[in-house]
């Protein structure tokens, strides 16, 4: 159905909205990438089978009359540590760690018998949680771009349509200029999503400005950050908000093509987002004059061939002609010179999703969110060593300390807090002093992090916060375009010195050379990245120095993380001469007589491990 | 149009394209790897960093230059981290100096010298990698790389081939040709452009210098030299001399010295293939067939034309290249007196040009199982000798050439320069020879650096439609015009290097536009006042078609299969 | 492989993504998923095709992690060694799957073309740490038991036959 103007949008709305508020019974099935890794699909599967095969439904109908059940899939909401979840309503009734077995009691008891199946509840430290908007998770975030994120089918328009959806897009055209549109967002000091922060009203009106015949909107799903993935959340989950928010884009910058640049690893948010553009062209709300209007702007998926630096933007520019995926310099800025040389508006999947938003309920509006000078939201994918791992999405100017404890649950198996790493290979670590300091794009920068595309990985006491800063830079080093040569060997360079530390064989010297080059990697290198990789290792030097030299000098390791720092010894007074473990050792490094205290041979210890377990006494340790 | 402040200086600009050019002007030579003006700006080796007034650094070649900008050249923070920018690089580098074959004319060396690289405490380079030595023109040495994409650009951008690429990425980044394949083995026309603009000992030219002097140090060898037009407008570059200035009589001095038996001209040669060639085009002009008519005495051009467009092969001159024809015709002349006295002829022949040494190493350039060229030196080699024997070239006094192939027209000279071939080949064919003061007027269509050029000539009663193109992009362009239709020629001469073999990939360097022009400059100079005009008053050339050549036409020809 | 059949395959994958330069990325994911890597005649024909030189498809296809010049394995293990992974083990993982399949330093695929085993950093289900994907099949929370399991079924041909 092809709707001809915002008449018919609106009409539609109506409609849809019936529908889906008239759905009553439901059974929501998250079809996110972690559930479905855990199954639920089959989940989904099942209960169709149950409902419509096995008659389960009949069953129902028989009792409740008329009341229907509808089932459907819906993008992740979020609490993804808990999947595969299952959602029932009416009732708000979340269950958790649900397999296809459980499917036949959640339809039995839930809506046969009408009492939920409690087995399937969250718990938290003996806390039972039946309801989704009781779970704390829930309760401190501020889920504006997610809203919808869980409660829609991502692979229905009309879902989406219900809920709104394209009605910001049918208020730009029918009562905004490009100008006012331009305008709104700088109102709303909307600045991007993808990591530098950058207002992305001001790149808009920057493009519009440029005469050209052709201009392009491109966004920016490369999401290379390993260990985020909140634009995966959304592209999988909502992604006709994301082509609102290009089609909004295109209309205020007099743009006519669009592109999305989704990394190569995530191949059911290009089904989703593919699935959802073929709808927007049959709705008439991509392609030529759109809701008959002279707007006339389309989008393509690229999808990457598995390359970090193409999430910079000119390297993904690159890509997209068809190049290497390698940085650009260039005289002008992508907004005058971007795609084939022409005025480019670069955005990131978040920053499209909040245009709805701004345009729907103004700028005023968005601004009640957040700080002075980072409004509105921001997802963070939280992971790493906390209770409730997943996606959140919380005003500006939050706290760590409410992230981390409030919403995600507190540190994991109550141990203590040890740093978080913010902004991913890019970024910086935050320690116990920055709990409370409110998370925003300026403040994270004063100390020295960012928020980046915002995954947030926490640490307890037992991180080896060098092994980490290791771990990011083997990242970035293998993720170097190789193009300029402080980026290129400069961060090999850095690698082999971190290298050296964590296996004990590094000097004080090495150290002077480490950051000697950090800084020069930073400050001449050609890209973002090159900029930023020394990030992780300038951080941790900040706040953890004394543990790098633990490293170097002491050649220890007290999170007992790095496996040539350790050592392994036989406590005297504990060993009973038993032998046990000199027969297990597969290096022939522990020797003694029976029945006398056995001694480990450090020479030989390959550290395995192995006669620790052995030991029936308890005699050996780890220091 | 502005005015920024360099280092404390006021400096205006105009139309420079990037700070760094600003900053040249005003007289500071501010280290490059990467950057030349002919070629896209890529901006990689960081070496051209500047601080601004706000404590940021940038590279100044992928910079705009604004009103009112403020930087500094040298500062506490910039001299630090250039100085750890070079010895990263040099710390992944094969840095056995003393045995590489650039070594004193080394970018990279040079700049370690000048910012006092005394040590290097970033590592070893960790793998050595297999040289390619498989090309007749060209080594390439990855161990000596500094990726900075120079070779690639050129060969991409101005030569239109794209032989070399950079594969993988990251600490793994490699230049090579495709499918980590030998040079030889890919679409490489050995051109030798990649060699003039590589700023260290990754490419360089093939070295035959040992054959050379195997030849001369052997009694039962007459050794034969010729000296192509390009070089003597180049070599004395190599010994603090100006680009143009023109060196003959000293070169002829110097293999003398070196002990070479007899020295010639080739430009005796291009005298011979102008009225082959026009001879050709004169027959094809009647006939109308395969035209238009490509020269053949590039052998870059012609190797592209084979990769690319092979079934241009029958428009392209079956006529010899100089080199060749001068090598079939020495041999030819000697072949009697050799056999008599037990003597064997080898002819060397002085290049400014790479592809000349796989040219003479091609199959078919040989008559009856006789070698046309036996060995071929560069204008580089060449220098390298004369420094190696220790001859002081500036101080040399002239000396003149053999006879009787040391006799050329100016015409034969100018030959390598861009437009040469045309000029001397429609000098041939006008009825009413041009003097030599009037060539300036009547060619001005055809001289000069255009990448294009075109020009129309009346021949009797036709229009002779003309068009010379220099790099072979540009060739690409035209002949794809032309197989669209866009255009329409009679005569193309082609030459593969920008600006013709002025620019030649054995010529020193570097070759930027001033170098070219200059030594183009030079080579007018000489085809000014030499006192034959043109190919057809060579009375030597004249005797020769009209004896030996006589019924031995295929000895100054290319036998396609 | 048929040089013919191979020019026709070619072909096709250039007629569904246009023959100009800025498909070439997604003409040679048409070519890997054809033929599981990217063949050296099928990259030289389609420089000749496209007119880009050789050299620079060469480029392309070693610039980009998810290309490979040889062939791969008819099953692809991914482990994902992304920041979360990383953190909750994965390396163990490599460890114990390089083991099972004697696949020595430097090798990714096993002399039989069965197995390919490759470390990525992230696959977007961080929270279900460490994650491994085989076949495009997410598999959560993962052990180097549970990974060798599933190596198991797949030599023994039994893999996704209960999954
Ligand atoms: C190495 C590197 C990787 C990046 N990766 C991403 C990415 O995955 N997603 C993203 O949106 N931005 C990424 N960026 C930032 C982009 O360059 C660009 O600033 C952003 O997409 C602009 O959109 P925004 O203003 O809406 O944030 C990356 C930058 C660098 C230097
Ligand atoms: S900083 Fe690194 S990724 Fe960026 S251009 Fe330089 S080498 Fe490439
Ligand atoms: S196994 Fe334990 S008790 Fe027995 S010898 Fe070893 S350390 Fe001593
Ligand atoms: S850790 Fe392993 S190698 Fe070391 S003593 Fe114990 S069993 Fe032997
Ligand atoms: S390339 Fe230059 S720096 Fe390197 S070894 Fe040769 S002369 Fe020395
Ligand atoms: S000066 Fe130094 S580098 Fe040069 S040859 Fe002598 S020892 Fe070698
Ligand atoms: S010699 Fe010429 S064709 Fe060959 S790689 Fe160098 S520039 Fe390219
Ligand atoms: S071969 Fe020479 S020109 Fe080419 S990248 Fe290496 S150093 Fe630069
Ligand atoms: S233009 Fe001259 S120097 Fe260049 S390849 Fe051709 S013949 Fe050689
Ligand atoms: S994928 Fe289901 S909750 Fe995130
Ligand atoms: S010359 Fe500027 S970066 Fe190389
Ligand atoms: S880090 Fe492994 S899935 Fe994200």
């Amino acid at each position: 159905m092809r709707m001809t103007s915002s008449k018919d949008l609106y009409e539609a709305y109506e409609k849809f909205k019936v529908d889906f508020e008239r759905e009553g019974k439901k059974i929501i099935v998250c079809a996110g990438t972690g559930c479905v890794a855990g199954g639920a699909l089959d989940i989904y599967e099942e209960f169709q089978r149950l409902l419509e095969k096995d008659g389960l439904k009949d069953q129902v109908e028989l009792i409740k009359e008329t009341e229907e059940i509808s089932l459907k899939k819906s993008g992740c909401p979020g609490l993804c540590e808990a999947g595969p979840l299952v959602r029932v309503e009416p009732g708000d009734i979340l269950y958790t760690k649900v397999k296809v077995e459980d499917c036949k009691d959640i339809i039995q008891e839930t809506f046969v018998e009408d009492r939920a199946v409690d087995r399937l509840f969250l718990r938290i430290d003996d806390e039972v949680y039946p309801y989704q908007h009781s779970i704390p998770f829930y309760i401190n975030q501020s889920r504006l771009v997610l809203e919808d994120c869980g409660e829609v089918d991502p692979e229905s328009i009309q879902d989406y349509i219900a809920r709104g959806g394209y009605l910001a897009l049918a208020k730009a055209l029918e009562e905004m200029t490009p100008q006012e549109v331009c305008d709104e967002i700088v109102k709303a000091k909307l600045r991007g999503r993808g990591g530098g922060g950058f207002p992305a009203g001001v790149k808009w009106s920057q493009v519009l400005s440029y005469e050209s015949d052709m201009k392009y909107i491109i966004c920016n799903g490369d999401e290379g950050d390993p260990g985020a993935f909140m634009d995966m959340c959304i592209m999988e989950g909502l992604p006709h908000s994301i082509i609102e928010g290009m089609i909004i884009a295109a209309y205020a910058t007099k743009a006519k093509e669009g592109y999305i640049y989704v990394r190569a690893e995530y191949p059911m948010a290009v089904k989703r987002l593919a699935r959802a553009i073929q709808q927007a062209r049959q709705y008439g709300l991509l392609g030529p004059n759109i809701l008959g209007t002279d707007l006339s702007f389309d989008i393509h998926i690229n999808q990457g061939a598995g390359a970090f630096v193409c999430g910079e933007g000119s390297a993904l520019i690159a890509s997209i002609e068809g190049e290497r995926g390698m940085p650009r310099v260039k005289a002008k800025r992508t907004v005058e010179e971007g795609l084939w040389k022409k005025p480019t508006v670069l955005n990131n999947v978040e920053t499209f999703a909040n245009v709805r938003n701004i345009i729907l309920k103004g700028a005023n509006w968005f601004k009640s969110y957040g700080t002075e000078d980072s409004p509105g939201t921001k997802a963070f994918s939280v992971t790493g060593n906390v209770n409730n791992t997943g996606i959140i999405e919380v005003a500006m100017g939050t706290t760590l300390r409410e992230i981390i404890y409030d919403t995600c649950g507190g540190i994991m198996d109550g141990k203590k807090f040890k740093a978080v790493q913010i902004g991913g290979p890019s970024g910086g670590c935050l320690t116990e002093e920055h709990l409370d300091m409110p998370l925003d794009f300026d403040s994270l920068t004063e100390v020295g992090a960012m928020i980046g595309s915002g995954g947030m990985v926490v640490m307890d006491q037992d991180t080896c916060i060098v092994e980490v800063a290791r771990f990011f830079m083997n990242f970035t080093q293998n993720e170097s375009c190789g193009k300029c040569v402080p980026c290129r060997e400069g961060t090999k360079r850095m690698l082999e010195i971190m290298e050296k530390i964590v296996a004990g064989k590094a000097t004080m010297e090495d150290l002077e050379v480490l950051e000697e080059l950090a800084y020069t990697v930073t400050e001449t290198s050609l890209c973002g990245l090159g900029k930023t990789a020394a990030n992780p290792v300038l951080s941790t030097l900040k706040y953890f120095r004394d543990e790098y030299i633990q490293h170097i000098v002491d050649k220890k390791c007290h999170a007992k993380v790095c496996e040539a720092l350790k050592t392994i010894r036989i406590i005297p007074d504990l060993c009973k001469g038993c032998s046990k473990c000199a027969r297990i050792c597969p290096a022939d490094a522990i020797i003694g007589k029976v029945r006398e205290v056995y001694r480990i041979d450090e020479e030989k210890c390959i550290k395995c491990g192995a006669c620790i377990e052995s030991c029936a006494f308890a005699a050996i340790e780890e220091v | 149009m502005g005015t920024m402040t360099i280092d404390n200086k006021k400096v205006e600009f105009t139309d420079e394209k990037n700070v760094l050019e600003v900053i040249r002007k005003m007289g500071i030579d501010l280290p490059t790897f990467c950057y030349y003006s002919e070629l896209s700006i890529y901006g990689a080796c960081r070496m051209c960093i500047v601080e601004d007034d706000r404590g940021k650094i940038f590279a100044s070649c992928s910079q705009l230059p604004k009103d009112g900008m403020k930087i500094y050249t040298q500062t506490p923070k910039v001299r630090k981290y250039r100085k750890n920018i070079l010895e990263l690089l040099l710390s992944n580098h094969d840095r056995d100096c003393t045995s590489c074959n650039i070594t004193g004319r080394c970018d990279l060396q040079r700049l370690a010298r000048r910012f006092g690289i005394e040590n290097i405490r970033f590592g070893e380079l960790d793998e050595k990698l297999p040289i390619d030595d498989s090309s007749h023109g060209l080594v390439r040495n990855p161990n000596k790389c500094i990726y900075c994409g120079d070779c690639v650009r050129v060969c991409e951008e101005v030569q239109g081939v794209g032989a070399l690429s950079f594969t993988h990425r990251g600490s793994d980044l490699k230049i090579s040709p495709a499918f980590n394949k030998t040079i030889s083995e890919v679409n490489c026309v050995d051109c030798g452009q990649c060699r003039i603009v590589c700023p260290t000992g990754a490419i360089t030219v093939k070295d035959d210098r040992e054959a050379f002097w195997e030849a001369i140090w052997d009694p039962n060898k007459r050794v034969v030299a010729q000296i192509a037009p390009a070089v003597r407008v180049a070599l004395g570059e190599r010994f603090g001399m100006k680009a143009g200035e023109v060196t003959m009589g000293k070169i002829v001095a110097a293999l003398r010295m070196l002990g070479v038996d007899e020295v010639y001209d080739t430009a005796f040669a291009a005298d011979m293939t102008v009225i082959e060639e026009s001879q050709e085009f004169i027959e094809r002009l009647s006939s109308g067939e395969n035209l238009p008519l490509f020269t053949s005495c590039c052998p870059g051009w012609v190797k592209f034309a084979e990769y690319k467009y092979p079934e241009l092969k029958d428009n392209i001159s079956s006529c010899k290249s100089p080199q060749q024809m001068f090598g079939a015709v020495v041999k030819e002349y000697y072949k009697e007196k050799d056999s008599e006295g037990g003597k064997e002829t080898i002819m060397v022949s002085i290049m400014p040009c790479t592809a000349k040494k796989a040219e003479a190493a091609r199959e078919e350039m040989e008559v009856d199982g006789v070698r046309d060229v036996d060995i071929v030196i560069t204008t580089n080699e060449l220098a390298r000798m004369i420094k190696e024997l220790g001859i002081v070239f500036e101080e040399l006094e002239d000396e003149a050439l053999d006879m009787p192939f040391g006799l050329a027209s100016g015409t034969g000279i100018i030959f390598v320069a861009t437009g040469g071939v045309t000029e001397a080949v429609v000098t041939r064919l006008l009825k009413d020879k041009p003097r030599n003061d009037e060539k300036p007027v009547l060619f001005k269509d055809v001289r000069g650096l255009d990448n294009i050029k075109e020009a129309s000539f009346q021949v009797d009663d036709r229009e002779v439609r003309i068009a010379i193109v220099h790099g072979l992009k540009n060739a690409d362009n035209l002949i794809k015009m032309i197989k669209s239709g866009q255009k329409h020629y009679d005569f193309i001469e082609v030459m593969a290097c920008p600006g013709g073999c002025v620019s030649g990939g054995g010529q020193p360097s570097p070759t930027n536009v001033e170098h070219r022009r200059e030594r183009a400059k030079g080579l007018y100079k000489i085809d000014k006042t030499s006192f034959i005009k043109s190919s057809e008053r060579n009375p030597v050339v004249s005797n020769l078609f009209e004896d030996m050549l006589k019924d031995k036409k295929h000895l100054i020809h290319v036998h396609k299969n | 492989m048929q040089a013919s059949e191979m020019m026709a395959r070619v072909d096709a994958i250039v007629e569904e993504h246009g023959n100009q330069q800025s498909s070439i990325i997604s003409i040679l994911q048409g070519i890997q998923k054809e033929y599981r890597y990217l063949p050296e005649e099928a990259l030289n024909y389609l420089a000749e095709k496209m007119d880009i030189s050789a050299s620079k498809i060469y480029g392309i296809a070693t610039f980009y992690e998810n290309f490979s010049l040889e062939p791969k394995g008819k099953h692809i293990i991914k482990i994902c060694d992304g920041t979360a992974c990383h953190i909750r083990k994965s390396q163990p993982i490599l460890d114990a799957l390089r083991k099972e399949l004697n696949l020595p330093e430097g090798r990714i695929t096993t002399d039989d073309l069965l197995i390919t085993v490759e470390m990525v950093s992230c696959l977007g289900a961080c929270s279900l740490a460490p994650v491994v994907n085989v076949d495009g099949v997410v598999y959560a929370k993962m052990t180097p038991n549970k990974t060798q399991e599933l190596v198991r079924k797949i030599k023994e041909g039994t893999f996704g036959e209960d999954d």
